[in-house]
């Protein structure tokens, strides 16, 4: 597994560089304007990795860079770190269910991602380094999502070369489910907002009448007593790790109403949610804040192409903001091109989202939406060397990402001819897997994703 | 004059109802902008513009205004934005069956359907990008079939279409794309079936009109009457059957209507170069995606760009689209144009001063871009003399923001059409 070798390397290399305690591996980066996102933003810095991690970090002249250091100057520039995609389908047409039901919980888009599409150059050309992908919204449960790390240095050979993966080898994922109208369809998809939250509570009281059973089939001692065991269940385990904590729900929702069936689903089954896309948040932010559920929310640049997003606010994240919600931004790429993440935060910060929390947005938060803020997601010692180099700053139109570095190497660079074509598009650079066509709706002559859909 | 002529007249009058823009809310008002782009020379610094029932009456640095007039500021004034081309007020906001009228799907050749027969002035969408600064929009049928129907330019205001037309029968919008092919056996399934059956059309109104140009020619010598003075009904003696779709085509061929051509793969803008030459017609390429690799030829085709929008989706025809398009067109000469284009999801409308800013970004530059969404999309959709840059005895459409317009964080502050405030806040 390469997976597993690089990390033998990985610490190889710090036991190599403990035992030199030179900092040969080291890379200081001189003289930028750091933006930390968990404290100040700092206007000459220097930020020093090592061995794939942040080993210093701070303002010129406070932080010692080790002797045997890489000293790059980065002045005028602006370092943040690696941006964190809490919503991607940026793998174009990966998918996990198929069409043959509303709740497939045990399907994993994990095994349909083409590691070689070029949407994963597109989203490092945008500074993104973490993404979660997941399936489309067109189920009420379409399956396993996917944490990946865009570790691009060299073209991937598997999925596992740019994922995140638990210690047991296994992907880490959350579980991805959606309402409103995406799911609605002919039997037995449900036909209306009461059936959909039926068929999810009967499948998740049965998932707990199939932890009950596995329960009963474990003796005192911690062994399993075969004869009790219920058959495998791959749907089932799934839920069941859901309701054990073990995997987070990231739920499609837009309208005011389908946000607390979420949160009435969430509080009754006791799963953790984050609330994705959100379009009405902002009449029941008070609401979301007091049930302390997280919220991945969207800016598209106009209200409706469906229902339930008529009322659609570039104001909203800003509105959650203000009621105490901790709220991420995500791209939905292809709702909106990741390349342009940055943007997504600047236009919540001009409908009156807090500059610090606009940032925040793209990164700590969705760090924390995804179990991982002790290692991603700010610019701390400690925490993985993911970072963006920009050429002025973040939230300006005319700010392009000069490089970005995930663990310590450099995965995109816009001087480089091929690099740049991914940053800005042309011939080849948006060559994708042709996406799944279950759920292409023709109306009007349109293709669009609605399994993919916002 | 033949009766054929007068038939036809009575039609383009119709049809060339110029809106009378209702200027009954018009407040006489005063705008002062620490840079005002006038886009007629220089920009002004601590400019004011005066606006006179509904016009543009004066424009200076040091104007005396009269007590009582309504002054706004703002750090920058530019005219009314200008898309140049959309498919809003067809695509309405919902993208429920009732509220899009982009396409009748009966037939792929509908050049006779009117925009001002499907335009709805009051979706809210129409509200939404005005609220941007968007003043002067040219929309109609979408691209997605080979001829979906026709092109109006409408300002984002008014109750009625009447009230908000500024131009009718724009252009035919056409289709060489991939979107416009049709499956299970129907036409046009091919590329080559597609440019066959425009060519088709074109030479049966090639036909059609050399028939009424006989007829007219008989009608005017005096020899196509009997002894009554009655019209023999054979050939050249009477007008031909009249025929709604062959008199838009006659139209295109005449250059009252431009064929706006949608096409986006290197190989589809080469057939429009080809078809254009074919015809000797007014041709505006649309959204060309691939044009970046098609400069030489376009630039040497003479044919005006009007550009995908920025921010497209990289995917099907359009999948190798790049943000540095404008800028490399531009750079080479060709007139480049800016657009929200269509949208069949989400977003149901893309807002031509974001699409136009992120062009501005990758190459092309602040003032081309700005160039673009105002004076130049004026010419090219034969407004200029009403709109797109600021002047005396223009229309009062004009644009306030707190800062660069095309910054990201920079707002709105305030909409002006006709002299009347539609839009403030901080949007």
């Amino acid at each position: 597994m390469r997976q597993g070798m690089k990390l033998v390397v990985l610490a190889l290399g710090v036991a190599a560089s403990a035992a030199l305690a030179l900092g040969a591996n080291a890379k200081a980066f001189v003289g930028a304007k750091l933006i930390p996102i968990d404290g100040p933003e700092i206007d000459r810095g220097v930020l020093v990795i090592e061995d794939g991690k942040i080993s210093a970090v701070g303002a010129e002249g406070d932080v010692s860079i080790p002797a045997g250091a890489e000293r790059i100057d980065v002045a005028g520039k602006v370092i943040m770190p690696g941006l964190v995609d809490t919503h991607s389908h940026v793998a174009g047409g990966a998918s996990a269910a198929d069409g043959s039901g509303p709740i497939q919980p045990g399907v994993r888009i994990y095994d349909s991602i083409n590691p070689r599409a070029s949407g994963f150059k597109r989203a490092v050309a945008g500074g993104l380094t973490t993404l979660n992908v997941m399936p489309g919204s067109g189920h009420l449960c379409s399956g396993q999502t996917v944490y990946m790390k865009l570790r691009l240095a060299e073209t991937p050979h598997t999925i596992d070369d740019i994922m995140y993966l638990n210690a047991d080898g296994s992907p880490m994922g959350g579980l991805k489910m959606a309402n409103g109208t995406n799911p609605q369809g002919d039997p037995p998809f449900p036909g209306t907002r009461g059936k959909a939250a039926y068929l999810v509570r009967e499948q998740y009281i049965k998932a707990q009448e199939y932890a009950a059973a596995v329960k009963r089939a474990t003796n005192a001692d911690g062994t399993m007593d075969a004869s009790k065991m219920p058959a495998r269940d791959l749907d089932m385990e799934a839920l069941v790790e859901v309701m054990e904590h073990k995997r987070v729900v990231h739920h499609h929702t837009h309208r005011a109403d389908d946000i607390m069936t979420v949160l009435r689903l969430s509080k009754e089954f006791g799963f953790r949610v984050v609330l994705h896309h959100v379009s009405e948040g902002n009449r029941v932010a008070d609401e979301i804040a007091a049930a302390g559920v997280p919220v991945s929310a969207i800016i598209v640049d106009s209200p409706g192409g469906k229902l339930e997003a008529r009322n659609l606010l570039l104001a909203t994240p800003g509105i959650m903001e203000r009621a105490g919600c901790n709220v991420a931004l995500h791209s939905d790429d292809w709702i909106t091109d990741c390349r342009l993440f940055l943007r997504m935060a600047a236009m919540a910060h001009r409908a009156g989202m807090t500059r610090a929390g606009a940032l925040r947005s793209l990164t700590l938060a969705g760090a924390e939406i995804l179990d991982m803020q002790d290692r991603i997601g700010s610019l701390a010692v400690g925490k993985d060397a993911d970072f963006a180099i920009l050429d002025g700053d973040p939230l300006s139109a005319y700010t392009h990402v000069q490089e970005t570095w995930c663990e310590g190497v450099r995965v995109f660079d816009r001087s480089n001819e091929q690099d740049h074509l991914y940053a800005v598009g042309g011939a080849g650079a948006g060559h994708d897997q042709e996406p799944y066509l279950c759920c292409y709706d023709h109306d009007n002559g349109v293709q669009h994703l609605n399994a993919e859909a916002n | 004059m033949g009766k054929c002529k007068a038939f036809r007249r009575a039609v383009f009058s119709a049809a060339l109802v110029t809106g009378v823009a209702s200027v009954a809310q018009a407040q006489d008002i005063a705008v002062r902008g620490e840079m005002v782009y006038t886009m007629a020379g220089e920009p002004i610094e601590n400019g004011v513009v005066v606006v006179r029932d509904g016009k543009i009456a004066q424009i200076g640095t040091t104007v005396a205004l009269p007590a009582g007039m309504r002054l706004i500021q703002a750090k920058v004034v530019t005219p009314g934005l200008i898309d140049a081309h959309s498919t809003l007020g067809l695509t309405g906001m919902l993208n429920q069956d009732q509220d899009q009228d982009q396409f009748d799907h009966a037939s792929p050749l509908q050049p006779e359907l009117r925009a001002i027969d499907a335009y709805n002035p009051k979706d809210e969408l129409v509200d939404w990008v005005r609220s941007f600064g968007i003043t002067t929009v040219h929309t109609g049928h979408a691209p997605g079939e080979l001829m979906s129907g026709q092109t109006i330019v409408v300002k984002t205001r008014g109750n009625t279409v009447e009230e908000a037309l500024v131009r009718d029968n724009v252009a035919v919008a056409a289709t060489l794309s991939s979107s416009a092919r049709k499956s299970g056996g129907k036409s046009p399934g091919t590329r080559g079936k597609m440019v066959a059956m425009l060519r088709e059309q074109l030479i049966k109104a090639q036909e059609y009109k050399a028939k009424l140009e006989r007829y007219e020619a008989k009608q005017a010598s005096g020899d196509g009457d009997d002894e009554e003075g009655k019209v023999l009904a054979s050939e050249g003696k009477a007008p031909p059957t009249r025929d709604l779709r062959l008199e838009s085509l006659v139209d295109v061929l005449d250059g009252r209507m431009a064929l706006l051509v949608t096409a986006d793969r290197a190989q589809d803008i080469a057939s429009v170069i080809r078809l254009q030459q074919e015809f000797g017609i007014t041709v505006w390429l649309d959204s060309a995606s691939e044009a970046h690799m098609m400069v030489d030829e376009i630039k040497a085709s003479g044919l005006p760009v009007i550009l995908h929008p920025t921010m497209t989706r990289a995917f099907g025809d359009h999948e190798n689209v790049s943000m540095e398009t404008a800028g490399k067109l531009a750079g080479a000469g060709v007139p480049v144009f800016m657009q929200s284009g269509f949208e069949g999801y989400v977003p149901k409308v893309r807002v031509v001063l974001f699409e136009a800013g992120v062009a501005a970004a990758n190459g092309l530059g602040f003032d081309r871009a700005l160039k673009a969404i105002t004076i130049d999309a004026a010419k090219l959709l034969d407004v200029d003399h009403r709109v797109g840059s600021l002047e005396v005895g223009k229309d009062g459409d004009l644009a306030l923001y707190d800062g660069d317009p095309f910054e990201y964080t920079s707002h709105c502050t305030a909409t002006i059409i006709d002299g009347v405030v539609v839009s403030e806040g901080a949007h």
